[in-house]
């Protein structure tokens, strides 16, 4: 068997069998990335070396009888929204090109120390601002099931190399669904954990009071195994949870006799493609024939979901993203001279003694600022700070930031009672199935609805989980969605992991992976 | 323009303070580098603090201790529940592009206090709206040699724990502000909350300031709000404020300008030409959408909490001062004197009080011997080579009668000059008590070289003995006058 045909599971286990080492391993899924990411796009940076090094230590280890980690030889992806000291992490942004941050994000240090081998970094949309990749930088991420398809976004990188084989598993981020919903347009597994279950320390933010990290893999089984070591308290990130990680994989196989599935009907309105609703409606048969009750149950404040969260979203990462501007790292304007003559500049703060002495300086570094945002950020993040900016300004405050606040606070209580009736919530992660290319890039208000049946999963900060349960007749993954509460992860990867033992989707691969040497 | 106002100005001067205290703690306020003043350029900073991607702030629970030590002592409400929130601006000395601070919900408000007015009695209470806690930014510096206009950026200082306290404009003159300042420094001393080194930027003060002018019946005009920065001593502050007072008044007589028409000014205090100047309006063009901190939780203060802090903390001055005047049974005026000079002064004394039994002959000494030469030496009272045992022998010697008081200084200067014992000071200075033999042949030798004395005192004119004691010194510096004194007279009687 190939390393890449084996689930991470089986493949963490050859390797601290001896089976397989962890270098031929790497050099397995290298080979991939080397023949199909050209075409694919899935990867801002290869870290071959790196990569080969790390394969080699850890067999070398294991040579000398000393203890391997959880993840011995394991090749992961990690989506570029999270800091390596070794590999750029750009964010997929012409402000980031380049950056080498002098720190490793807490989950890839956990990574690491767990003897996984990090593989590279992977395409996203810019800041993690998008649903279909195709606002990176460097170019869009092309669906391995149909490349002149979206692979969805943001973490559509991650998603594609774990749908590619070029990686057994990958790390990615969610904000508003940018785990969830690529998993779903590209045929695999992806959770969403509950917010602070996993540190942020060193992911960039986008909206911190809505991003968390998580597993992207093949089947819910190697997404707890890679969830055990991603997730935990990390004193470095304040909202981060204290509860202790139970073990995810040991619980896996327990029928699902008792757990009660809710079903929203309004999901299933005009905008639900009718494939993609067929899908859906016989992977929640399949849960009843596993053994759980499904009950219809109502969401009353879904519909503002979107709403709320492209107010909440935007201010936050106003706010987040004001730290590029050119004058410490990143992208700087080279304008050939600031001219540092006429007065009337403008310092933006006036409560400080230490300010300026001329207005010169002040004029130059505007126009720094200005330029380097400019020049620095693509559309999209532009027009999210934007938004951003505008909702928190006085006068609007209230009117949206505030509102929105009080709307998230409806939506969480939503869940709160949906859960007092129901152990999980079930239905579709996207309209559709994975579109075109170009399709919406040119109607920002048609790619925010792809977040439709994702964002309250973050509004509420509890967890989700994305895996395949059909096709389209074009042969496009149809994914179904699973939400939880606080915590209640194992739950949501035992029901993933049961469902995943009744049907063969998740093991169905594109053809593009299939393709012989 | 003349800045000097008497009691006589036809106007009641309003002001409100604005201090920024750097809280005493060894790390920043959201992450672990250190706030040592004065290390080399952006030696002190990490991740958090340079506000590189992905970095996030975690509290330090000692800044957020302290200030409610400080808020506490200024008799604060202190919220069970406060938040962070992001000030959004753009600066280079600003990483993060915004500053941690808190808006709508402070972790204190509604404190007070109070000042003695310097010229009396008056004592007045000085309400605080608010305490709150947030991290202060960088410094720019901006380079002007070879007309290129660099600006540096040291950070070391971003991110270090600020405690901004707000009064209300309760004060009524620029004395009474310095005063009041004067107070409020020394009550953070005190509680070990801040050192308040202005020089090093642990104490920045801003002030608003404007006139109430009484108007032909009985109308008050206000003039507008003038916000002043930059002033770097409390002088500066009462200097800056007189000029203020005095510049406004003359702008009123001229323009009759009043407050709300305009939007607030701010003038910077320019401290060598002894003027205020406009700074350009900024005020109301900004915006600093603020919006709660994502990145940091809540902080829930519980009264348990709230407890202990309070017993931990010490007294402030001002019961301090009370309690000395009590115990120690010395004047009002002593024990401010003592309790100005800082808490380990005040341990001191009582060390001193203690040993001597006396409270207002330590006090004595305190002020004309060991707070002269300390303020003369330099450093702290800690250093001090001169502890209080040796004082207390002195005195006690004194009591005694050994040595006068005079004497007893030399004694004092000596150890302090040497380092040496009372005892090998007194023993070097050829000091031994006089005996009774010994003085009665010193006395009856200069009764017989002054007739005329003896004539005197004879006639009824008992302070012509006095005469006698300069000698007696002169003939042996160890005698004790008063000694000296009553026994010249004795002789004289038995004549
Ligand atoms: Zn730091």
């Amino acid at each position: 068997m190939q390393p890449s045909d084996m689930s991470a599971v089986d493949l963490v286990t050859a390797v601290r069998h001896g089976d397989l080492t962890a270098l031929r391993a790497t050099e397995a899924f290298l080979e991939r990335i080397e023949r199909l990411d050209g075409q694919i796009n899935a990867f801002l940076s290869v870290d071959r070396e790196g990569a080969l090094r790390t394969a080699a230590a850890i067999d070398e280890k294991r040579k000398k009888g000393q203890p391997l980690g959880p993840l011995a030889g394991l090749p992961v992806a990690v989506k570029d929204a999270l800091c390596t000291f070794d590999q750029p992490t750009t964010c997929a942004s012409k402000m980031l090109a380049g950056f080498r941050p002098p720190y490793d994000a807490e989950v890839v240090a956990r990574l690491r120390a767990a003897d996984a081998v990090i593989v590279g970094k992977t395409n996203m949309d810019e800041f993690a601002m998008g649903g279909s990749n195709e606002n990176s930088a460097f170019g869009p991420v092309h669906n391995p099931w149909d490349l002149t398809r979206a692979p969805g976004g943001s973490s559509g990188g991650s998603a594609a190399c774990v749908a590619a084989d070029m990686a057994p598993v990958a790390i990615g981020s969610d904000t508003g669904g940018s785990i969830r919903q690529p998993a779903g347009l590209c045929g695999i597994t992806g959770l969403k954990p509950t917010y602070g279950r996993v540190s942020r320390r060193g992911l960039v933010a986008f909206a911190s009071s809505l991003d968390q990290i998580g597993p992207m893999a093949r089947s819910a089984g190697d997404c707890a195994l890679l969830l055990e070591t991603i997730a935990g308290h990390d004193p470095g990130d304040a909202t981060s949870l204290e509860s202790p990680v139970p073990p995810y994989g040991a619980d896996l196989d327990r029928p699902l006799e008792g757990v009660r599935i809710g079903r929203v009907p309004a999901h299933f309105g005009a905008g639900l493609c009718p494939e993609v609703a067929h899908a859906v409606e016989e992977a929640f048969a399949a849960f009843r024939a596993a053994g759980a009750t499904i009950i219809d149950i109502d969401m009353p404040h879904a519909d503002a979901g979107v709403a709320t969260y492209y107010l909440i979203a935007p201010c936050e990462a106003s706010s987040n993203l004001a730290r590029y501007d050119g004058a410490h790292y990143g992208h700087r304007a080279e304008p050939g001279r600031l001219h540092p003559a006429e007065p009337g500049g403008h310092r933006a703060e006036p409560g400080k003694g230490s300010g300026a002495s001329g207005g010169g300086f002040e004029s130059a570094l505007v126009e720094m600022y200005c330029r380097s945002r400019a020049e620095g950020f693509g559309p999209e993040v532009k027009r999210r700070i934007m938004l951003g900016t505008y909702a928190l300004s006085a006068g609007y405050y209230d009117a949206y930031y505030a509102k929105a606040l009080k709307v998230r606070r409806l939506i969480r209580q939503d869940y709160l009672d949906a859960f007092e009736k129901v152990d999980l919530i079930g239905g579709p992660v996207s309209a559709t199935a994975a579109f075109k290319l170009g399709e919406k890039s040119g109607d920002p208000l048609a790619m925010y609805l792809v977040d439709l049946y994702t964002v309250c999963t973050n509004l509420a900060g509890v967890g989700g989980i994305s895996f395949p349960c059909g096709f389209t007749k074009g042969g496009l993954p149809i994914g179904f969605q699973l939400q939880a509460p606080a915590l209640a992860e194992p739950l949501l990867l035992r029901a993933t992991d049961r469902y995943q033992h009744l049907t063969d989707w998740h093991r169905r691969r594109p053809a593009i992976a299939a393709r012989p040497r | 323009m003349t800045a000097t106002l008497t009691a006589a100005v036809p106007f009641t001067t309003v002001i409100g303070l604005e201090v920024h205290v750097q809280l005493q703690t060894r790390t920043k306020l959201f992450c672990g580098c250190a706030t040592t003043f004065g290390a080399a350029p952006n030696t002190q900073v990490c991740p958090t603090c340079l506000g590189l991607p992905g970095s996030l702030p975690v509290m330090n629970r000692t800044a957020f201790e302290l200030a409610v030590r400080a808020a506490l002592a200024l008799g604060c409400k202190i919220a069970p529940f406060t938040k962070w929130d992001r000030k959004n601006y753009f600066y280079p000395d600003l990483p993060k592009g915004y500053q941690i601070s808190q808006f709508d919900l402070p972790f204190s408000s509604q404190g007070a206090l109070e000042v003695v007015d310097p010229k009396g009695a008056l004592t007045r209470n000085v309400r605080i709206t608010r305490v709150h806690l947030e991290e202060d930014a960088g410094k720019s510096m901006h380079d002007e040699t070879a007309g290129t206009g660099d600006t540096r950026i040291d950070l070391n200082r971003a991110g270090t724990p600020l405690c901004e306290i707000v009064s209300e404009p309760d004060l009524r003159s620029p004395q009474e502000a310095r005063a009041w300042l004067n107070e409020l420094k020394l009550l953070l001393v005190y509680l070990g909350v801040s050192d308040c080194n202005m020089q090093e930027g642990s104490l920045r003060v801003d002030a608003n300031v404007n006139l109430h002018i009484p108007c032909d019946g009985g109308r008050i005009a206000k003039t507008p709000i003038v916000e002043i920065k930059n002033m770097n001593s409390f002088r500066s502050v009462e200097r800056a404020l007189v000029y203020e007072s005095a510049r406004q008044y003359e702008e009123w007589q001229a323009t009759k300008a009043e407050m709300g028409k305009t939007p607030k000014q701010t003038r910077g205090w320019d401290d060598p030409a002894g003027v205020t100047r406009a700074q350009r309006h900024k005020e109301e063009s900004s915006d600093y959408r603020y919006f709660p901190e994502p990145d940091l939780v809540p902080v829930t203060v519980s009264e348990e909490w709230l407890a202990a802090t309070r017993e931990a903390m010490g007294d402030p001055p001002s019961v301090l001062r009370e309690a000395l005047a009590a115990t120690w049974k010395i004047p009002p005026y002593d024990a401010d004197v003592l309790v100005n000079q800082g808490r380990e002064l005040v341990s001191y004394f009582e060390d001193l009080a203690g040993r001597v039994g006396e409270g207002k002959v330590a006090s004595n000494w305190m002020q004309q011997d060991v707070l002269r030469t300390l303020n003369e030496r330099g450093g702290s009272i800690d250093d001090f080579p001169v502890r209080p045992a040796a004082v207390a022998d002195i005195i006690g010697r004194v009591a005694k009668g050994d040595f006068d008081t005079s004497r007893a200084r030399e004694i004092f200067a000596e150890v302090l000059a040497s380092g040496r014992t009372v005892d090998d000071v007194v023993a070097s200075m050829g000091i031994a008590a006089v005996d009774d033999d010994e003085l009665i042949s010193l006395c009856r030798e200069l009764l017989a070289a002054n007739p005329r004395v003896v004539a005197d005192v004879q006639g009824g004119k008992e302070q012509a003995a006095a005469g006698l004691i300069g000698q007696a010194k002169k003939k042996n510096p160890n005698v004790n006058p008063g000694k000296v004194r009553a026994m010249c007279l004795e002789l004289i009687r038995q004549m």
